[in-house]
């Protein structure tokens, strides 16, 4: 034990010293924060008003909607399938369409558009629905408790009872009237956004764990080290290192990216009167109604003040699993592919022979990123379940699934089929590896593998 | 006392059998020579009693105990196809792999220092291996063998890369070595080497073990009674005066004296060859012609008997 905490360490401090390191740590957040304030730069500069058309069968929302400053509400009086087909000649860019709900209060609507919905304006209707809705509740309960003035007013229990989350599908109207179902959701942003994540990550440092094991066999060092410590040790000792290096690198990125990203936009806003969207969202909320902008306030301070916001945006989305999940899958998967790409680099005898063995490997991977349009349209459906099962697939797409939610057993069942992949393909990997290290100067076919794979 | 000894090890590999019940035995505080072509199984073997590799079946045992994981502690391994990580800093780099046989951080640099110091190579220590010349390399590998004071050491062909005058050192530094007490075994292909070191060997041809024993037994079994003779006289006149059991093998001459070598029939001594030529020739010298290592290695390999002669 004391000796694979010695290859960690050494893994760890000879790669996080390099030059290269140092120069990904900074440009990659550079990089990034560019990628996030450019586009919010140009979005705020070249904005152009939204003209979204209400059809409210509920009610309660008629004049709730405020114009913000680049969204105009207009309300119809009509019926949803005329408004639908009026809508191509009305010139507005988006409907809304709030159905009159069966029992108690309307919680989801429909927002129909040519094209895709921004997302601000689909975040904006949501705000405002949830306030006005939660406005609704709290009076009904308050309403119950002004009658027995002894009593004591519950307040975190109220504020608990009428949080309200709605729900808003986003569908488009085709150039034949037809509608499909456009994804602009957060939701989906933020499952490609993770499940990218973890295939570039798992891409990026396998390949740094292939390339180590090459350079020691290469280096003629692995038998010296070997004499010290079992071949397994040596192999999970770098598969540790390395990931803790990239966990470090991806922890400086979100940490100075974010950091660079808050000061650019504090001085563009604090500039000249242009206004990116995180300012733009205060804006549209302090719009509302006093009283849901005050109740606003009180659940944004316990958070972290802008960030209750955002927060505020992606409400769907369940963040302790997202999160919980995220950290999961990247980890365990990073665990079980790093031990293939361990074995390859114990196979070969340079980089250059690699090709033919990380062709199986990398398969299953371009497989779930391409696969991903497909999971994002049936997030629920035969083939999105089975890839996020399949443990060689299951870390990216089952990342692109979660935000849409998923039932937990599937979760559950998906994170034990993980681990066993881990354990299998390490197993597996361990037994390539303890031979391939001694080899020099051998063409390894599949076969000759295969028979590693024997030895006791 | 044997301190490390296996019995009848096998490994078979999916194409060949690299080791056919090999049996040796490393006395204590000796240095043992592990000779053979190659191919023959020697560095299968070694890897074996490194632990880097498991047998198939058979008996290993160390300081008389069968051999466990944490002896690799007590044992040395200097690896034919040796190397250091080029990007690390020799000092750094000397830590780690003594950190990596069990040593603390603290006594590892202060060992490290006073080796680094004895063997003048100080200036190196913060210098990048990828900067160093293969020799330079060598005498480091070869210090992270020895760091931890192993009981017994393996060095599979350590000479290989150096210059006459590290080598030289390196020898020393092994018989030295072997004077405080450590047991030393010795692969290499350099037969004169292992004149000079080796107390035993063990010469394994085709996975089997075909001759073991001292280095002065074995030469003395190989020994054919076969003596050269420095004299003066005409080209061809010592065989007809010869009894006819006494074989001349071959005779060359320089600018002094005529040389021939003489086999002797089983018996005879060398008086009997003196008694015979004598009276013809004016001898100025006589000795008996030992066979070295390299005819021993030669004529046990190429013996198309696998039969094997061991002896011991």
């Amino acid at each position: 034990m004391k000796k694979i905490l010695l290859i960690i360490q050494r893994e760890y401090l000879t790669r996080v010293r390099k030059r290269s390191f140092v120069v990904m740590t900074v440009l990659g957040p550079l990089l990034m924060a560019a990628t996030i304030i450019v586009p919010i730069y140009l979005a705020t500069r070249t904005e152009e008003t939204k003209k979204v058309a209400v059809l409210d069968e509920s009610g309660i929302f008629y004049e709730k909607f405020k114009d913000s400053d680049n969204i105009r509400f207009h309300y119809l009086v009509s019926d949803l399938n005329s408004a639908k087909n009026n809508f191509r000649k009305s010139g507005d860019d988006a409907l809304l369409y709030i159905p009159k709900p069966d029992v108690n209060l309307p919680s989801n609507a429909i927002l129909y558009s040519e094209s895709s919905v921004n997302i601000n304006v689909i975040s904006y209707v949501k705000n405002v629905m949830s306030k006005q809705l939660e406005e609704m509740k709290l009076q009904a309960r308050l309403k119950e408790y002004i009658t027995d003035k002894n009593q004591a007013l519950p307040v975190d229990d109220i504020m608990r009872s009428v949080k309200t989350a709605v729900d808003i599908n986003t569908l488009k109207i085709g150039e034949d009237g037809k509608e499909s179902k456009s994804y602009t959701e957060l939701n989906m942003v933020l499952g490609m956004f993770a499940g990218m994540l973890i295939y570039f990550f798992i891409f990026l440092f396998g390949a740094q764990v292939m390339r180590g094991v090459i350079e020691e066999k290469t280096s003629r060092i692995v038998e010296v080290i070997i004499s010290s410590v079992k071949p397994f040790q040596l192999m999970m000792g770098k598969i540790i290192g390395v990931g803790l290096v990239g966990l470090t690198q991806f922890l400086l990125w979100v940490v100075l990216t974010f950091g660079i990203v808050t000061f650019v936009t504090g001085i563009m806003t604090g500039g000249d009167g242009k206004k990116p969207s995180t300012t733009q969202i205060v804006q549209q909320q302090k719009a509302l109604s006093p009283a849901s902008a005050e109740m606003i306030q009180k659940e944004t301070e316990g958070g972290s003040g802008g960030m209750g916001n955002v927060m505020e945006a992606l409400n769907s989305v369940n963040f302790p699993v997202m999160i919980g999940s995220f950290i999961f899958f990247f980890l365990v998967g990073y665990l079980m592919y790093a031990a293939l790409f361990a074995a390859i680099g114990g196979a070969v005898d340079s980089e250059s022979d690699t090709q033919q063995f990380m062709f199986p490997i990398t398969i299953p991977l371009i497989l779930s990123i391409v696969m991903a349009q497909f999971i994002i349209r049936d997030p629920n459906g035969p083939v999105s379940f089975w890839f996020s099962i399949f443990p060689l697939t299951s870390p990216v797409t089952m990342m692109i699934r979660i935000p849409f939610g998923v039932p937990y057993y599937q979760v559950a069942l998906s994170m034990v089929l993980l681990i066993l992949g881990f354990l299998g393909t390490t197993w597996l990997a361990a037994k390539i590896y303890r031979t391939g290290i001694l080899m020099y100067g051998k063409k390894v076919s599949y076969r000759e593998l295969w028979k590693w794979v024997r030895y006791r | 006392m044997d301190i490390f000894s296996a019995k009848d090890v096998t490994k078979q590999y999916a194409n060949h059998k690299a080791l056919d019940k090999v049996s040796i035995h490393v006395p204590e505080n000796s240095i043992f020579g592990l000779l053979g072509p190659n191919g023959a199984g020697k560095t299968t073997l070694i890897r074996i009693i490194n632990q880097i590799i498991a047998p198939d079946e058979g008996e290993l045992r160390f300081m008389d105990r069968p051999l466990a994981h944490d002896d690799i502690a007590m044992i040395g391994y200097l690896p034919e196809e040796r190397g250091l990580y080029k990007k690390m800093t020799v000092g750094d780099q000397a830590i780690y792999l003594a950190q990596l046989k069990g040593l603390t951080r603290q006594e590892a640099v202060k060992r490290l220092k006073y080796w680094f110091e004895k063997f003048e190579i100080m200036a190196w220590w913060g210098r990048k291996v990828e900067e160093l010349s293969k020799g330079m390399q060598q005498k480091v590998q070869f210090l992270v063998t020895i760091i931890h004071e192993p009981r017994l050491l393996i060095f599979d062909e350590p000479f290989s890369g150096f210059d006459p005058i590290n080598t030289n050192l390196l020898k020393e530094e092994i018989l030295s070595l072997k004077e405080k007490g450590a047991t030393i075994i010795f692969s290499t292909h350099n037969m004169a080497s292992v004149e000079e070191l080796c107390d035993e060997i063990a010469l394994i041809n085709r996975s089997r073990v075909i001759l073991d024993g001292t280095v002065r037994n074995i030469k003395k079994t190989f020994k054919t009674n076969t003596f050269e003779v420095s004299f003066n006289t005409y080209e061809g006149m010592l065989q007809p005066v010869l009894p006819p059991d006494f074989e001349v093998l071959s005779e060359s001459r320089d600018t002094d004296h005529r040389h021939a070598s003489i086999k002797l029939p089983a018996g005879a001594t060398p008086n009997d060859l003196l008694h015979a030529i004598m009276p013809l020739v004016t001898v100025y010298a006589v000795r008996e012609l030992i066979p070295s290592m390299n005819d021993i290695f030669i004529q046990a390999v190429t013996q198309k008997s696998t039969q094997p002669a061991t002896q011991n």
